[in-house]
C-alpha cells in the first residue's frame, strides 16, 4: 500500500513537474505583432529628399544627423539638396525632386512665397511635405518647427521684465528683411510691446543674420543710449555681435540680451553661463528631427494620400538662462548627434 | 582763365565733410568722442580690406578673392584651436594657406594672363568652397578656451583707442610705408601706371604682380583676425555677403582710379569715413535698412556723377584697363 502510494506520489511529482516546464514554453512559442511588418515594408527603400536652406550650420546640420539616426535603420535612403544659400538653387532642387518621386520630401523654405506652388504640386503628385522651422504659404503633410511669434513674445517679455525699474529703453536687432522668421518674431515683439506702452524702442534695425553687423550697430546704439536696459536679438549666430558690442561697452549684466537659436552648447548654453546672452529660447534641433522623423513613420505606415491631412507640430521652447546652461538636456552637441 | 578742378579724392572729403558737419550740428550725441571712435572702430576691418584692395588696383588688378582670404585662413585658425591645436601652430597654417591664394592668385594673372577679374572670381569660389566642404565644422566657428587671450586684437582699447582702430592704423602705416618708401611700392605704381613700359625698363613686372596679391591675402588674413576677434567667432558665410562691393566702393570712391597707377592710403582712409559717417549717422537715426541701401546709393551716385561732370573723360583721358 504504502509502496503504491510512493508510486503515485512519484508518478504526480513527475506530471507536475512536466506541466510546469510545459506551460511557460507554449506562452514563449512567439506571437506575431501584426503591423510591424507593414512598417517596415513601408519603410523600407523609401527615400526621404531633404532640402535645407544651406548646410553647414548647427540647425540644418542637427535635423539632417537625426532624422539619419532615426530613418537609416529602416532601410530609408537619404537624399540631401544643399542650395547653399540660393533661393533659385533652392527652387530648381525641389522641381528636380518632384520628377524624381522621393517618398518624401523635407523642406526648409528660404520665404514664404517662392516654394509654395512647387510644394503643393509635389504634393498633388503624391509626394508627403514636411516644411521645417520656416513654414511656406501652402500647408502641406506637416509643419515641424518654431512658432516665431511666441519666440518673440517670450524673448520681449524677458527683456519688459528686466527693465522694470530701470531706463526702460530697449532695442531690437531682427535679422534679415527679406526671412519670414525675422517679420514673424518682430510681430511677437509688437505683441508684447502694444501691453507695455512705457517701454521705449530706441532702435529697430537689420543686421542681416551678421555678427559684424550686429556688433556696429549695438555699439552705436549704447554709446547713444548708454542707460538701454535690455536688447531682443533674433538669432544667436548674429547676437555673438551684440553680446560683444555689450562686453565691450562694459556693460554686460546691465544691458540684459535676449535671443533665440537651436540649442547648440557652442552656440547656447556656452554662451549663456558666460554671460553673453540673459536667455536664449531654443527650438531644441535634435526634438525637431525627432518630431519630424515619427510624423515620416506615421504618414508612411498610415498609407493616407498625400495632402489629405495637414498638421503643425510647434516646438514646445527651451528657456535657456543661467539656471539650466549646465544640465545636460538644455543643449545638445552636434558632434555626439552625429555619431 | 584757370579752371578750378576738382580731384575725385577731393570730391569725396567735400562729400564726408559736408556730411559730418551736418550730422554734427543736427545729430545730438554724433559729435561726441566716444561715437567718433564707435564710428571708426565699426569700419576698421573694412577700411584693413581697403589698403589691400587698394594694393593690387593701384598695381591695376582687382581681387574678388579677398572676402575668402578673410574668411578662410581666420576660420581655420578658431577651427584648429577648437580642435586642440595650438595657436601658434594655426597662425601659421593660416599664414602659409594666405600666401598659397596669393600665389595661386599672382602666378595666374602674371605667367598665365588670366584677367585678375575672372582669375580671383575663380579663386575666390574654390577657396570659399574648399573651407567649407574641407575644413569647417559649421559655417560660424565659434571661439574656444585655446583662444584666450587672443580677443585683444579685436576687443578692449589700447591708450583709450578701441583696440580695431589701432590695428587700422597700424595696417595703414605698414601699407604707406611700403608703397611710398620702398622700391617694391615704386614698382608697384609703374606696372600699374604702365605695365609695357615697366617691363621695358627692366622692371621685374611678374614677380611684383604676384607680390601684390600675396600682400593682399595677409593683409586680408590679418583682417579676418581682427574680425573674428572682435566678434568672438568667425562668420565664415560673409563670403555670401555683399561686403566685397564695399571695399571696391571705398577704394573707388576714395579716388583709387582702376585703372591703375594712381592713389595711396590716404584715398582708403578718406573712402572708409564717408562710408563710417553715413553707417554711424543713419543708425543713429534708426533708417530702416531698405532706406539705408537708398541713402547710400544716392551718396555714391553724387559723388560719381560730380567726378563725371568735373573730370570728363575722353579718348585721349581715358586710360585702357578703365571700368
Amino acid at each position: 500500500m504504502l509502496r503504491a502510494h510512493a508510486h503515485q506520489f512519484a508518478f504526480g511529482t513527475i506530471v507536475g513537474l512536466a506541466l510546469a516546464v510545459a506551460a511557460p514554453a507554449l506562452a514563449q512559442q512567439g506571437l506575431d505583432e501584426p503591423f510591424q511588418k507593414s512598417f517596415r515594408e513601408a519603410l523600407a527603400g523609401k527615400t526621404v529628399a531633404y532640402v535645407p536652406v544651406a548646410m553647414n550650420f548647427d540647425l540644418t546640420e542637427g535635423w539632417y544627423a537625426g532624422l539619419k539616426k532615426e530613418l537609416e535603420p529602416y532601410g530609408v535612403k537619404f537624399e540631401i539638396r544643399d542650395p547653399n544659400w540660393n533661393t533659385n538653387a533652392g527652387a530648381q532642387a525641389v522641381t528636380s525632386l518632384i520628377s524624381e518621386k522621393p517618398a518624401v520630401m523635407v523642406i526648409h523654405n528660404p520665404d514664404v512665397q517662392t516654394y509654395a506652388k512647387l510644394l503643393q504640386r509635389a504634393e498633388n503628385e503624391g509626394i508627403y511635405v514636411i516644411q521645417i522651422n520656416m513654414g511656406s504659404a501652402y500647408r502641406s503633410s506637416a509643419f515641424v518647427g518654431a512658432n516665431w511669434i511666441e519666440i518673440g513674445e517670450r524673448q520681449t517679455e524677458g527683456v519688459v521684465k528686466a527693465c522694470e525699474g530701470k531706463s526702460n529703453k530697449i532695442a531690437v536687432i531682427q535679422g534679415a528683411l527679406s526671412a519670414a522668421a525675422s517679420a514673424y518674431t518682430l510681430k511677437g515683439v509688437e505683441n508684447v510691446l502694444a501691453k507695455h506702452p512705457e517701454i521705449k524702442v530706441v532702435s529697430s534695425q537689420a543686421a542681416d543674420w551678421d555678427a559684424a553687423k550686429a556688433k556696429a550697430i549695438t555699439q552705436t546704439v549704447l554709446k547713444q543710449n548708454p542707460d538701454l536696459c535690455g536688447i531682443v536679438g533674433f538669432w544667436d549666430g548674429m547676437d555673438i555681435g551684440t553680446a560683444a558690442a555689450i562686453k565691450e561697452a562694459g556693460l554686460t549684466g546691465k544691458v540684459f540680451l535676449a535671443t533665440s537659436g537651436g540649442g547648440e552648447r557652442k552656440g547656447a548654453c556656452e554662451l549663456v553661463k558666460n554671460g553673453s546672452f540673459d536667455l536664449d529660447m531654443s527650438y531644441d534641433v535634435p526634438t525637431q528631427a525627432a518630431q519630424m522623423a515619427g510624423t515620416i513613420k506615421w504618414l508612411l505606415s498610415s498609407g493616407a494620400k498625400p495632402g489629405s491631412v495637414k498638421g503643425s507640430e510647434y516646438t514646445t521652447l527651451i528657456p535657456i538662462t543661467k539656471e539650466n546652461a549646465d544640465t545636460q538636456t538644455a543643449c545638445w552637441n552636434l558632434s555626439d548627434l552625429k555619431k | 582763365m584757370k579752371r578750378v578742378r576738382f580731384s575725385q579724392q577731393e570730391i569725396v572729403f567735400v562729400v564726408f565733410a559736408a556730411l559730418f558737419l551736418s550730422f554734427s550740428v543736427f545729430l545730438n550725441g554724433f559729435l561726441t568722442a566716444d561715437n567718433m571712435l564707435t564710428l571708426l572702430q565699426n569700419v576698421a576691418v573694412l577700411g584693413i580690406l581697403g589698403l589691400a584692395m587698394a594694393i593690387v588696383v593701384i598695381g591695376r588688378g582687382i581681387d574678388l578673392s579677398l572676402i575668402a582670404a578673410l574668411a578662410v585662413p581666420g576660420g581655420l585658425v578658431l577651427q584648429m584651436v577648437q580642435n586642440g591645436h595650438s595657436l601658434a601652430a594655426s597662425l601659421m597654417a593660416a599664414g602659409l594657406l594666405s600666401i598659397a591664394i596669393g600665389l595661386v592668385n599672382g602666378w595666374l594673372i602674371a605667367y598665365a594672363e588670366v584677367p585678375p577679374l575672372f582669375a580671383t572670381l575663380a579663386t575666390g569660389l574654390f577657396v570659399a568652397g574648399l573651407g567649407q566642404a574641407a575644413l569647417f565644422q559649421l559655417d560660424v566657428v565659434q571661439w574656444s578656451d585655446g583662444m584666450a587671450g587672443f580677443e585683444r586684437l579685436g576687443q578692449g582699447s589700447i591708450l583709450g583707442i578701441p583696440t580695431s582702430i589701432v590695428m587700422f592704423a597700424i595696417a595703414c602705416v605698414v601699407v604707406f610705408v611700403l608703397l611710398r618708401r620702398t622700391r617694391w611700392g615704386a614698382y608697384i605704381y609703374a606696372v600699374g601706371d604702365n605695365p609695357f613700359a615697366a617691363r621695358v625698363t627692366g622692371i621685374p613686372s611678374r614677380p611684383i604682380i604676384v607680390l601684390q596679391y600675396v600682400l593682399a591675402a595677409l593683409i586680408g588674413c590679418f583682417a579676418g583676425l581682427v574680425l573674428a576677434a572682435s566678434v568672438n567667432s568667425m562668420p565664415t558665410r560673409i563670403f555670401n555677403s555683399t561686403l566685397i562691393y564695399d571695399v571696391i566702393l571705398v577704394v573707388v570712391l576714395g579716388g583709387i582710379g582702376l585703372s591703375g597707377g594712381r592713389g595711396g592710403v590716404v584715398n582708403v582712409i578718406i573712402g572708409t569715413l564717408l562710408i563710417g559717417t553715413m553707417l554711424n549717422g543713419m543708425t543713429i537715426l534708426d533708417i530702416p535698412y531698405a532706406g539705408q541701401n537708398l541713402i547710400k546709393g544716392v551718396v555714391l551716385l553724387i559723388a560719381v556723377i560730380t567726378d563725371t561732370f568735373l573730370n570728363p573723360r575722353n579718348e585721349e583721358t581715358a586710360q585702357q584697363g578703365d571700368i
